[in-house]
């Protein structure tokens, strides 16, 4: 005997066995009411027993571990499994919600996008109530403990399902190809077996294993324990195929040891991410519900599932159970029952006669069958009472004669079977609309991919085991096999009469006739879309909801197309299907997160002198993925505080600065100069080797993109440094124009941003720092002055030295490799004490450099501005015949007048400090006033001892010393317009 | 998801790859000569086809080489890949037929067509 393991529904304790699911376990005490329907708060029970369940939807376990809308037919029963049932209140069986059952005239299709629409802004208000009311589980509110991860995962034969077709397609690919074919078997049950039904009263017969002759009832075990004990046949068990993508790329995803509660695993699930050369699909088959007028209570139950769960799980369901039915695989569910020896009350066939065989076995049986009947409605609130069938027409399908009464607690139903092509169709391959069976099966694939057994719409075993070994012939070596299955023909046969909206004595619209349960779709939903005019399935879809929610109208799309074909009175096949998306189940956030959480979110660069930093107290921004130090407090300093200091330093002492997170380029080769010529905007033929210039890049359109400092080092070999946050794109924009317009040019680039660190020494003692460095060398302006480039040993390492600033001050930009950066750094850091050096950090780099009037491109510039624009024309060469944007420049809008312009801004009230990105006007007028620019950089300068800003004005250039306003919420401040350049003018600092 | 047959370092999955655009858009060789019309019609204008395109492709998280490559924009099926320089292959006979037969423009999920098995 299994062991009892125990587990609340509700808070209330029940005990399940070692192999049940949630749903079986639920059933096995006795509980057929689970849940409450999304709209109207019908009662639910368990329908299916796989993923194609709509109604059993539960919230597992609570706090940080719990995960909602989980189905209880795929949850595995652990010990202490709590699960709650989902919108309801106060409590399951009394839920107040239901009223919207009896309201149900006023809640029809695009209810809430008719009656919600008026007044506009009241919407939000409606919104909070009624996403209460129509809600399913709750999402948790804490961190998940739990972990996750991906795996990627290469495979020759991916196979899709563990069912007969999935273990079968195993065996043979495996005993027909050599050992290093490698395959992986993805099953979404713990165990292999899959929902195997058809033919288990079938002789099934096996060349090589026992003698052909004799039947061997064996095989199905023998074939889940051998393909276990293959070479190179991975096995996943309680994993799912969710996506099928291009290339036979597809994801599944592991539910990691099922059978242990998440409280007492530290991996949850794992996402496989998968490459097959060939996928076979064996996906098997969803049962059909009949569309009746109450087909919904709990009780009922499709007839195979409800085998499942009294073969598999030995389970007794109901005391009095009716079975109703189109089609013949039902009474296997009857012939099961009668020999376990369940009681059956009778079978209600839509169809008028069944084959001789099975009217054979159900007279045994003593089974009565009421042929040409029909259910037409069913009571009982929380567990179905009883029903009432009629008579039907054969060629009409209409009512005839009287209702009969029959009690039953127990309904099952079977409206036939729909292959689960949902990975076939994500493959993008064509279905086929089957008018035998009534269902969508695969006809052409469009990957490298083979649909077999049921999903391919073969349901009978001796054709499964045909079609098999046909499909895979090609695959393999035929002579290899040492063993063959076949058997006799099954006597349940595709004899089916589909009726897909069952006739009821009530008009359609005082029925209740679920098609989609767990959106609460009723056929007279569908109905209302078509004749409120609406025509493609998509539409009709989107309308009325059938088949959004979380089952992806697994148990519902067929049927939904079955009623809009009878309705609209087009064939089935016109109308096409909705399109099958992925994922194939729902899969929490945490499993698609993975690993990437936390430190491994986001990749974060930092320098060599990081630690430096750190230890100093430097708070830190983020610039791109690097983090720079924005500004190093004392104490208990604010910001601006600190800021003042730093910058103050730097104007009166030494600042010294991590600048290492500038994209450095080296560039080589024999036309490297024809090359900066053409990308940026100035002549670098004539530059000397050990000067630097500074250059504009532009894109084609002549917007500036990117600007930095290149260094000649030799005659045919620079380095250029760009912006922090465009060294990559800027890297691939020159890979781009030397590979694909000038693969003439011999130029060779090397992105050296992380082989260098730059430590920037800026201010009026620089040069006493960086002689008492390395006393040998001359720093002086005569030998040394600004803008130029010296290769110089510092304490033993060859560094590379540029006089160049973005503060204004005298500055050294030493390039030391990046080991000895940290090292160099404290060595200045104390050898300049006496010269009150102090660290500064991105904003005060930005207000020194404001204060200068140098732009920041992206922040001064946003790609709609030109040097033109932002005075800089000196540095756009009129002599050069082309370069990268110079076309653009004489285009008709970039030379119009009133154009934005980079211009200083002056508040007058020096005290206040603009917000950036705020607009600018030049009369306080009624709203909307005309806005003719805008702030794109303001501070605070301590060295002004005011206030300052940078801004884009129309026509700027000519608007200097005019007052102007920017208007804010509360008040309008006025500002004048002046010369961008804030200190020093003429440079004197700069070259001191 | 596609895979890239990069033809410096293999088939690779098209993550480590960036597409460039449409391809064989030449930087015109006298740009003052240009009209704007002109020259707007090099920088922006490009063909958005549902179907057989021309593109640059970049092995961008790889060997950083550009190459060409010739794809069906309706099913990521790569038809062709050249060099750099080479000029466009024709492609012979019908464009491929987009998956499940949809219309060349449109949503592409309804079935328009079918065929009686």
């Amino acid at each position: 005997m299994s062991k009892k393991i125990s587990f609340t529904f509700d808070g209330k304790k029940y005990f399940g066995n070692e192999k049940d699911t949630l749903a079986s376990a639920l059933l096995r005490n006795g509980v057929f009411l689970v849940g409450r329907s999304f709209k109207y708060h019908r009662p639910r029970g368990i329908l299916a027993s796989g993923s194609e369940e709509p109604n059993a939807l539960v919230q597992l376990e609570s706090q940080g571990f719990t995960e909602p809308n989980v189905k209880a037919t795929e949850v595995l029963l652990y010990e202490g499994l709590k699960a709650n049932s989902q919108n309801n209140w106060p409590s399951l069986k009394f839920d107040i919600g239901s009223v919207n059952n009896f309201l149900s005239p006023f809640f029809p299709a695009g209810f809430y996008y008719k009656t919600f629409m008026w007044p506009p802004g009241l919407w939000k208000k409606y919104e909070f109530f009624i996403r209460r009311a129509a809600g399913l589980g709750k999402s948790p509110k804490e961190n998940d403990p739990n972990e996750y991860e991906h795996v990627h995962y290469h495979c020759d034969y991916l196979i899709v399902g563990g069912g007969v077709s999935g273990m079968l397609a195993s065996e043979i690919l495996r005993q027909g190809s050599n050992e290093n074919i490698k395959i992986l078997l993805i099953d979404q049950n713990n165990e292999l077996g899959g929902n195997f039904n058809y033919g288990t009263e079938q002789r099934i017969y096996t060349k090589g294993i026992v003698n052909g002759d004799e039947a061997y009832s064996g095989w199905i075990q023998w074939l889940k324990n051998h393909i276990k004990k293959y070479f190179n046949l991975k096995i996943l068990n309680s994993t799912s195929v969710f996506a099928y993508m291009h290339n036979n790329y597809l994801l599944a995803i592991q539910n990691i040891d099922p059978q242990i509660s998440p409280q007492n695993k530290t991996l949850r699930q794992r996402i496989w991410k998968i490459r097959a050369k060939k996928v076979i699909l064996a996906t098997g088959s969803f049962e059909r519900p009949l569309v009746f007028d109450n087909n919904d209570r709990p009780g009922i139950l499709l007839a195979n599932s409800a085998k499942q769960y009294m073969e598999k799980y030995n389970l007794k369901l109901g005391k009095k159970t009716v079975i109703f039915t189109n089609n013949d695989s039902a009474y296997q569910t009857a012939n099961f029952m009668f020999r376990t020896g369940i009681p059956i009350e009778c079978v209600v066939d839509l169809r008028e006669k069944i084959n001789p065989y099975l009217q054979k076995l159900m007279d045994i049986a003593k089974i009565p069958i009421h042929f040409g009947h029909a259910i037409t409605d069913t009571s009982g609130w929380l567990r179905i009472k009883s029903i009432k069938i009629n008579k039907i027409d054969g060629k009409t399908n209409k009512i005839i004669g009287k209702a009969i009464n029959i009690d039953c607690d127990n309904l099952l139903i079977s409206g036939g079977w729909n292959p689960n092509v949902n990975l076939f169709s994500q493959s993008r391959g064509k279905l086929i609309y089957r008018d035998l069976d009534g269902c969508f099966i695969p006809q052409e694939s469009f990957q490298n991919e083979i649909s077999i057994g049921a999903c391919n719409g073969t349901f009978e075993l001796e054709n499964i085991f045909k079609e098999a070994y046909k499909k895979l012939e090609h695959l393999i070596n035929p002579e290899l096999l040492f063993n063959k299955f076949y058997c006799e023909e099954t006597t349940y046969k595709e004899n089916i009469k589909t009726i897909w909206q069952i006739p009821s004595s009530k008009p359609l619209g005082k029925t209740k006739m679920f098609v989609d349960f767990q959106n609460d779709v009723t056929s007279k939903d569908i109905k209302l879309a078509l004749s409120e005019g609406y025509r493609s399935i998509e539409h009709i879809k989107r309308y009325t909801t059938t088949g959004m929610a979380t089952d992806q109208g697994k148990t519902s799309n067929v049927n939904a197309l079955g009623i809009i074909s009878k309705i609209s009175n087009r064939p089935i096949e016109e109308l096409g299907t909705t399109t099958f998306r992925l994922p194939y189940t729902p899969i929490t956030f945490g499993a698609i997160a993975g690993r990437n959480i936390k430190d491994f979110f986001d990749l974060e660069r930092t320098t060599p002198i990081h630690e430096w930093h750190l230890k100093r107290g430097a708070k830190f921004e983020d610039v791109g993925q690097w983090k720079r130090p924005w500004y190093y407090p004392i104490k208990n300093e604010n910001m601006q505080k600190a800021v003042n200091r730093e910058v103050e330093a730097t104007r009166n002492g030494i600042g010294i600065l991590d600048a290492s997170t500038l994209g450095k380029i080296d560039i080589k080769g024999r036309d490297a100069s024809e090359f900066l010529n053409r990308v940026y905007t100035n002549a670098w033929t004539k530059l000397e080797i050990g000067k630097c210039r500074y250059g504009l890049m532009l894109g084609d359109d002549g917007m500036v993109i990117d600007d930095g400092v290149t260094s000649r080092i030799g005659k045919n070999h620079y380095v250029m440094s760009t912006t922090t946050g465009n060294a990559a794109s800027v890297m691939s924009k020159l890979e781009d124009w030397l590979q694909t317009e000038w693969p003439d040019l011999k130029v060779f680039l090397t992105s050296v941003t992380e082989q260098f660190a730059t430590i920037s020494i800026n201010g009026p003692y620089s040069e006493k720092l960086l002689n008492k460095l390395c006393p040998k060398e001359d720093f002086s302006n005569n030998n040394f002055p600004h803008m130029s480039f010296k290769e110089i040993n510092v304490l033993g390492i060859s560094c590379r030295i540029m006089r160049i600033s973005f503060t204004g001050e005298k500055c050294y930009e030493i390039n030391i490799p990046s080991n000895y950066a940290k090292n160099l750094w404290e060595i200045c850091f104390d050898l300049g004490k006496e010269y009150n050096i102090t660290p500064y950090g991105t904003e005060a780099m930005h207000v020194l450099r404001a204060e200068k009037g140098f732009i920041i491109v992206g922040q001064e510039t946003d790609g709609s501005v030109t040097p033109i624009d932002l005075d800089m024309s000196w540095i756009v060469s009129k002599k050069k015949y082309d370069f990268i944007g110079k076309r653009a420049l004489f285009r008709s809008d970039t030379i119009k007048k009133g154009r934005k312009q980079l211009v200083g801004i002056l508040t007058t009230n020096p005290d206040i400090i603009l917000e950036e990105g705020s607009q600018i006007v030049e009369k306080i007028t009624k709203k909307p006033m005309d806005m003719i620019g805008h702030i794109t950089s303001s501070y605070y300068s301590p060295n002004l001892k005011r206030s300052f800003a940078l801004g884009l004005v129309k026509g700027g250039l000519d608007k200097k010393g005019l007052k102007m306003f920017v208007p804010m919420i509360n008040k309008n401040i006025e500002v004048e317009i002046t010369n961008p350049v804030f200190i020093d003018p003429s440079n004197k600092r700069l070259i001191a | 998801m596609f895979l890239i047959n990069c033809p410096y370092c293999g088939e690779r999955d098209q993550i480590e790859f960036t597409c460039g655009g449409e391809a064989h858009i030449i930087r015109p060789k006298n740009p003052p000569d240009l009209s704007d019309d002109q020259w707007a019609d090099y920088l922006f204008m490009r063909k958005n086809i549902k179907g057989v395109q021309f593109e640059r492709w970049n092995h961008s998280n790889g060997c950083r080489r550009w190459f060409n490559v010739v794809r069906n924009t309706a099913t990521d099926e790569i038809i062709k890949i050249y060099n750099m320089g080479e000029s466009s292959p024709t492609i012979k006979g019908n464009e491929p037929k987009t998956p499940s037969g949809e219309p060349k423009i449109g949503s592409g999920n309804i079935s328009t067509t079918f065929e009686k098995k």
